[in-house]
């Protein structure tokens, strides 16, 4: 195993894709000659050529319709979005067009696209550049999405969402681009839908996605060396498709669960996660389902606050205390 | 004025693509112009029956411009347009049955009763919809034209519009992407000379044409009469040259005209803001099925007979259509959930793993 940064385990995932399958194509700002603005595809643009590593002007609606253009006559674009953000200028080309297509022409049209770049705040970069959409986005059927915590699923979840032939909106992370993990040299692929248990336990559920996982996994040793308690880590890696029973296996063992998540509290991911666990475990809970998502207001800028205004594993320790 | 307008339009006739034409093929030009006024006279018909829902934007006045594009495509064509979108559908060869089924809101529509009338779809006549959002598609058709480039193949995407889609962003920077890296699309502004209810004169400014404002790009362009099928022919004929020969892409304005109003929820489109003598002097002086007509009749190509037999056959078969739509049944309560991902579908591994829905 190669211990490598979470941006080169997707830099291998889209070289891998490309050499396999010529119709991948890396399209967006600054992802060719300048290596991109996160250095996520560097390299790429000399090994592939412009043909099939190209910079785009900054026209997200313009780049990301003409990907899903050429989706539909095969084409398997990977558009990064510099910052997934920037989306909401694309918002028409992603909700009306890459989701709706096949259903309006009764399944005759698929859309084989990946929309990739970081969702994610804490980088003091103001409101406009620190959204998290992925609980609007899976909301919408026919969308995909993907938040993956580690370098090891960053690679293989990406592998997967290349070759998948629905749009799958990838969800990556400034602060995880420079984290480094331990990456298999042979192929792998892990499918979209499948939970990852970070780490085994028996007195509550920390359910997460994206960093907030790693943020449990670290509250989770909290808990373990100054309280006692022995917290399970679920990751869901995927929200859409989602692997409920991974979940509901985790908390049928411990009977209790937070969900944590970066993203906002309202209709959050967690919400939904919720809602299901009082449905179909509600016998199984010795505690109500506690939430806790990034503080309810646009992300502040003053670096201090923004640190108080994501999950720290601190919030969340003292969010299981409350029910243990 | 009259007859300068006449040379004029013996000078279409005369141009390569069209002096080639055989006697059959003009009656068929003018049998698909005839076959789009009937489908959608009959979906008139029906929408007033309340045989269908939502909104129906009716294509009579325009035959002219998607006959004449689609007539040239070749194989490696591609077309796609905006929710005005019958007649381009019935020009790629959609049937008449599978358009009206899809108006019904049917499972034996072209798009299974998911659609409906701004959605239609054939990707296996290269006809990829039938998009509501105005100027959505316009970076699809620039995608497809991309993705032809990409293959390598030597083909053309049409990308139609109306007059209101031109003032929507997305439209520049498609523009802007097309130049820049030389894609093979061209975009069909249809000007029926106005935007919902607001005027050209009152939704645009320009300086002497829409099409003009491909100039800041560097693109191609041209403005042309739709009355005339030849006229539009020739048109784009050099516009699909360009996209083949050169790879590089066209911005078209085509002037024509609707007759009835931009949906047919749109009460004020006649005595509104347009007046009655406006919509008359078009169907009297300017319609494109009864000019290019006149014309086959007087170099002897048709007869009245012959006229007479295709209108009743188009009528005929918008009626038929009407009937096969009003008789099939309508989708499944668990189509509902279908269609929505490929792997789902297919039920590929993909599509087995995770729960893709959550009704439940």
């Amino acid at each position: 195993m190669a211990l490598i940064e979470y941006r080169d385990a997707l830099n291998q995932a889209f070289a891998e894709e490309m050499e396999r399958d010529p119709n991948v194509v890396l399209m967006g700002e600054e992802v060719a000659e300048y290596d991109g603005a996160y250095k996520v595809t560097r390299g790429l643009w000399q090994r592939f050529g412009s043909k099939r590593v190209m910079d785009t002007p900054i026209s997200e609606a313009g780049f990301i319709g003409m990907g899903i253009g050429a989706s539909m006559l095969g084409i398997r674009p990977v558009m990064e979005l510099m910052f997934w953000s920037f989306a909401a200028v694309a918002w028409d080309q992603i909700i009306n067009n890459a989701a709706q297509v096949r259903y309006m022409s009764g399944g005759l049209i698929n859309c084989p696209i990946v929309i990739r770049g970081p969702a994610n705040g804490g980088t003091n970069v103001g409101a406009t550049h620190s959204h998290n959409h992925e609980n609007f986005l899976a909301n919408i059927p026919g969308l995909k999405v993907v938040c993956p915590a580690t370098a090891y699923d960053a690679k293989g979840l990406m592998k997967s969402a290349i070759r998948d032939n629905d749009p799958v909106m990838f969800m990556e992370n400034t602060l995880l681009y420079g984290e480094k993990g331990e990456v298999p040299e042979e192929e792998y692929l892990i499918p979209l839908g499948k939970a990852d248990v970070k780490r085994e336990g028996t007195d509550i559920s920390l359910i997460a996605h994206g960093r907030a996982a790693l943020t449990a996994l670290k509250a989770a040793e909290l808990l373990a060396a100054e309280h006692n308690i022995n917290a399970e880590v679920v990751d869901l890696r995927s929200i859409r498709p989602l692997d409920e029973e991974a979940i509901l296996a985790s908390v049928r063992k411990t009977h209790r669960a937070v969900y944590i998540e970066e993203n906002k509290p309202f209709c959050g991911v967690g919400a939904q996660i919720a809602s299901m666990l009082q449905e179909k475990a509600f016998d199984d809970l010795d505690a109500p389902v506690l939430r806790i998502s990034s503080m309810d207001a646009p992300a502040i800028y003053s670096p201090e606050l923004e640190k108080k205004q994501l999950p720290r594993p601190l919030d969340i320790v003292e969010k299981v205390l409350s029910i243990c | 004025m009259a007859s300068a307008a006449k040379a004029k339009q013996l000078d279409f006739a005369k141009t390569p693509i069209n002096s080639k034409l055989s006697a059959q093929q003009k009656v068929r030009l003018l049998t698909e112009m005839v076959r789009i006024r009937r489908f959608e006279t009959e979906s008139l018909r029906q929408y007033q029956a309340k045989k269908m829902g939502g909104f129906l934007h009716l294509y009579n006045g325009q035959e002219s411009v998607a006959v004449g594009c689609v007539s040239l495509m070749g194989d490696d064509d591609h077309v796609i347009t905006a929710y005005r979108d019958h007649g381009h559908a019935l020009a790629v060869g959609m049937t008449m049955n599978e358009c009206m089924a899809e108006l019904f809101g049917k499972v034996t529509g072209c798009s299974k009763g998911k659609g409906g009338s701004m959605h239609f779809f054939a990707p296996d006549k290269n006809y990829w919809g039938g998009h509501g959002i105005v100027a959505g598609q316009t970076p699809l058709g620039l995608g497809l034209a991309f993705a032809l480039k990409y293959k390598g193949v030597k083909g053309a995407a049409m990308c139609f519009m109306g007059d209101g889609a031109v003032n929507q962003g997305c439209f520049y920077e498609s523009l802007n992407m097309a130049a820049l890296f030389d894609i093979p699309v061209i975009y069909i502004i249809e000007n029926n000379g106005y935007s919902m209810g607001t005027s050209l004169a009152r939704s645009s400014s320009f300086k002497s044409c829409l099409a003009e404002r491909a100039e800041g790009f560097n693109i191609a362009w041209g403005q042309c009469n739709g009355t005339d099928i030849y006229e539009v022919r020739a048109n784009v004929q050099t516009a699909i040259e360009r996209a083949h020969n050169e790879s590089k892409p066209t911005v078209l304005e085509i002037a024509t005209y609707r007759y009835y109003g931009h949906s047919v929820a749109d009460a004020k489109h006649t005595g509104g803001y347009r007046q009655k003598e406006e919509i008359e002097n078009y169907k009297q002086n300017h319609d494109p099925i009864q000019i290019f007509k006149r014309r086959l009749l007087e170099e002897g190509t048709l007869t009245e007979e012959q006229y007479e037999q295709l209108d009743e056959a188009a009528k005929a078969e918008a009626a038929t259509a009407a009937q096969f739509a009003d008789e099939s049944p309508i989708p499944s309560e668990e189509s509902i959930t279908q269609d929505v991902y490929f792997e789902v579908d297919r039920q590929t591994e993909a599509g087995r793993t995770g729960k893709h829905f959550f009704n439940s």
